[in-house]
């Protein structure tokens, strides 16, 4: 049995260290296929959020006209066509489901696909990144400006004042627009440059570009190495033919320089694709070294690939030294057969069937959604009375929901007893024996309704009543079944 | 379990030294930032102690220095919820028993508002959903002994029913037969008559003839000649299906015999006038109001 040998460095520290000390991280720039996804899903992402409150969407007059709007005081959300309520909260229980599978799906396909380009988190840190190369230069610049930080010139604190300057500025417009989905984004937009928006407005504004500044400027990977429970869920959603970003071990090793593989290979010996340069390392915003295989670490945003594929072209190897690949491929190149991918495999297929059939509830729900609905709730005390001509009355507590956006008239009718009269109480009644009442816009309204049978000896102890509601103008119908009681 | 440190050879880690099937615990450190967030956490708990209520004494706790306390927070709320119903409630006491009927947003408040002192007020005797008891009136019908239009709603709310108020409605079902004014067997006679004027079966050999002239002697004056009743008396009506304490033969000997004299209070004075007024609506508008 091996004896494990201990590294010099290591003591055994009855409690070992306290902590651990921070490495920073310096990423170097890149370009690249990857990169450029990147780009591309970073001005997607932050323009989509930005820009959507301005968004305006015609409901008619009275109702908003913000295409995309959190209505808390009004208890109303709205998504262009669509205006939900809250008790439809499970329209968003389904879009969570959707979501969900749709990060298990992505990551059985290419594994950490939500952490390297879309979670917010990476989509802030990679712009603060951004930012933070372009005022003090690249990483080789940065690490010498963080060394010599002892004699600090004038020139480097101006440097210093104008990066936190840039970040604050984004944070801040960050916590603005989230602020701008909560209400009427020009009205509010002016309330805050005039300093006459609510106090909750700013206090919204000053958390969210506390939380984006630190965060995406100083957390940074720190967040997804020990805060972010994704990772580890991740870890046990993975199987063997997910593409993950991968060093390819099968194309040799050792590594080692361009001139020494050339000797080593002269000479008969094994070298390896790789030349060391470290140039994945460098590139790494989590600064971790991929060739040492899949770690919790790594959010998989392909930045090495883009870094190594570059130093490739330039010594004449073959690119994709690290890619998109699987343990199951390096190992059947090693055994001289060709590499499998299999997208379509059980795992997948579940998870897109589940997708739509959750996604094909949803929609229909969405589309057969009723835009006015009756509930009925019995009297339970008393749940009969007789009148002095012996007749007998239930009552019910009735509660009509108008979902759109004007007023419009509905009758009631009933089916229940033989000569039932139906009555609102303090509804006119033009109509004596069909009441018609007036619905509010984009409202409930509860009313109390009476239902009156004639007295008959041989009366049922219960009986079913429907009550059916219908628009006069629209024809829409609505209804909901109770129970008339005799005493 | 083994207890002593080790060292695993292939992360390159020590492991706190516990196992379990072979597995052990990496010792891997905290992060500088956590380590020191956990500390700020200790000194904000430092602060917490001192600013807010905390540690418990023999028989009170300390205030803490800004002396707050989630009772206060109540009251403030109730106190802000009182304010802004106010402008409602004055809306609701300048508008007139009918508008209040005839605008749903003012019937909706006077029906909530109405529901709430209902049950804290009525519902003893009327029940919760006054539903009435024997001797207590059913409010959601359409019988009315004192009238169930809304300003006589109001009237009865107001001043009760033989209360002791200068204003209560009062009058009185005499004790026929404590009194000797009729015999028991006249008592019966008439009981019978009385039911029949509702439809309901008569005892066999009763001389519906005898009935109707003893009817006529004593009962008309308050009840009507054809036992309709009369509002202005609180005398009911004799001929439909509502009975207040009971229609067979024995409850309506018992009442004719000893008299019925039912009391509610008067609420005038112990309730400010828009209480009695949502009150009156919310009555109103059970079903049975007129």
């Amino acid at each position: 049995m091996n004896q494990p040998v201990l590294p010099a460095a290591v003591e055994l520290d009855a409690d070992g260290p306290l902590y651990a000390a921070r490495k920073q991280v310096y990423p170097q720039s890149v370009s690249g296929t990857f990169r450029r996804i990147k780009w591309g899903l970073m001005a997607f992402c932050l323009g989509v959020y930005y820009l959507l409150p301005f968004v305006r969407w015609d409901r008619g007059l009275g109702a908003p006209s913000q295409a995309v709007l959190v209505d808390l005081p009004n208890s109303r959300f709205y998504f262009f066509f669509i205006e939900l309520w809250p008790q439809e909260v499970y329209y968003f229980t389904g879009l969570l489901i959707v979501a969900a599978i749709a990060l298990f799906l992505m990551n059985s396909l290419g594994g950490r696909i939500w952490c390297g380009y879309l979670c917010p988190q990476t989509v802030w840190t990679d712009l603060f990144y951004a930012v933070e190369r372009m005022v003090e230069g690249d990483r080789r610049e940065r690490m010498q400006k963080a060394a010599a930080r002892g004699t600090m010139k004038l020139e480097r604190f101006a440097e210093i004042t104008l990066k936190h300057s840039i970040w604050l500025l984004i944070a801040w417009w960050t916590g603005g627009a989230w602020v701008l989905y909560f209400n009427d984004a020009p009205t509010l937009v002016q309330e805050l440059v005039t300093f006459q928006a609510p106090m909750l407005a700013y206090i919204w504004i000053a958390i969210l570009t506390a939380t984006t500044y630190l965060l995406a400027g100083f957390m940074r990977e720190q967040v997804c190495v020990y805060m972010c429970p994704w990772p580890r869920i991740q870890a046990a959603l993975t199987d063997e033919w997910a593409l993950n970003v991968t060093y390819k071990y099968d194309r040799g090793e050792k590594r080692t320089s361009l001139k020494k593989a050339s000797e080593l290979r002269a000479h008969g010996e094994a070298a390896g694709d790789c030349i060391d340069c470290y140039q994945c390392v460098a590139v790494c915003p989590t600064g971790i070294d991929i060739r040492d295989g899949a770690q919790l670490e790594c959010i998989q945003c392909g930045l090495c690939i883009d870094a190594c594929d570059t130093v490739m072209k330039k010594v004449g190897r073959e690119p994709r030294l690290i890619g998109y690949d699987n343990d199951i491929n390096i190992q059947r190149r090693q055994a001289g057969k060709p590499p499998i991918y299999r997208i379509v495999r059980p795992r997948t297929l579940v998870y897109s069937a589940m997708i739509a059939g959750v996604g094909a509830i949803m929609l229909y729900a969405l589309l057969t959604r009723s835009l006015l609905d009756v509930n009925v709730l019995h009297d339970r005390n008393p749940v009969a009375v007789r009148l002095s001509d012996g007749s007998i009355r239930n009552a019910y507590t009735v509660r009509f929901l108008n979902k759109r956006a004007f007023d419009r008239v509905v009758a009631i009718d009933i089916d229940g007893p033989n000569n039932a009269t139906v009555h609102v109480v303090g509804a006119d009644s033009v109509t004596p024996d069909r009441p018609m009442i007036i619905l509010g816009r984009d409202a409930t309204t509860e009313l109390r309704v009476l239902v009156t049978a004639p007295s008959e000896d041989n009366l049922e102890k219960s009986i079913p009543v429907k009550f059916r509601v219908t628009d006069i103008g629209l024809g829409e119908i609505a209804s909901a079944t109770d129970n008339f009681v005799s005493p | 379990m083994a207890e002593q440190n080790d060292f695993d050879h292939v992360s390159g880690k020590t492991t706190t030294g516990h196992e379990w099937d072979g597995i052990k615990e990496l010792n891997t450190p905290l992060p500088r930032w956590w380590v020191l967030t956990f500390y700020a956490c200790i000194i904000w708990a430092v602060g917490y102690w001192v600013v807010y209520p905390s540690w418990p004494l023999l028989s009170s706790y300390l205030p803490g220095v800004m002396h707050y306390s989630s009772r206060a927070d109540v009251a403030v709320e109730l106190a802000n919820l009182e304010k802004s119903r106010g402008e409602k409630m004055v809306a609701l006491g300048a508008a007139s028993l009918a508008d209040i009927e005839k605008d749903p947003a003012l019937l909706a408040l006077a029906r909530a508002r109405g529901k709430t002192v209902f049950g804290d007020n009525c519902a003893p005797c009327h029940g919760s959903g006054a539903a009435g008891a024997k001797g207590y009136p059913n409010l959601n019908d359409d019988d009315w002994l004192w009238g169930g239009t809304l300003d006589q709603i109001m009237q009865t709310i107001q001043f009760g029913v033989r209360s002791g108020h200068a204003k209560t409605h009062d009058s009185a079902m005499l004790a026929f037969g404590k009194d000797g004014t009729l015999k028991p067997e006249q008592i019966v006679t008439v009981a019978n008559y009385v039911r029949s004027l509702s439809g309901l079966p008569t005892r066999q050999g009763y001389d519906a003839g005898a009935g109707a002239k003893i009817f006529a002697e004593n009962c008309t004056v308050c009840h009507g000649d054809a036992g309709k009743g009369n509002q202005e008396l609180g005398a009911p009506n004799l001929t439909d299906k509502i009975w207040l304490y009971g229609s067979d033969e024995a409850t309506v000997v018992e009442t004719i015999t000893n008299g019925r004299t039912g009391v509610m209070p008067a609420w005038v004075g112990r309730l400010d006038p828009s209480t009695i007024k949502v009150m009156a609506v919310y009555v109103h508008s059970l079903g049975g109001g007129k």
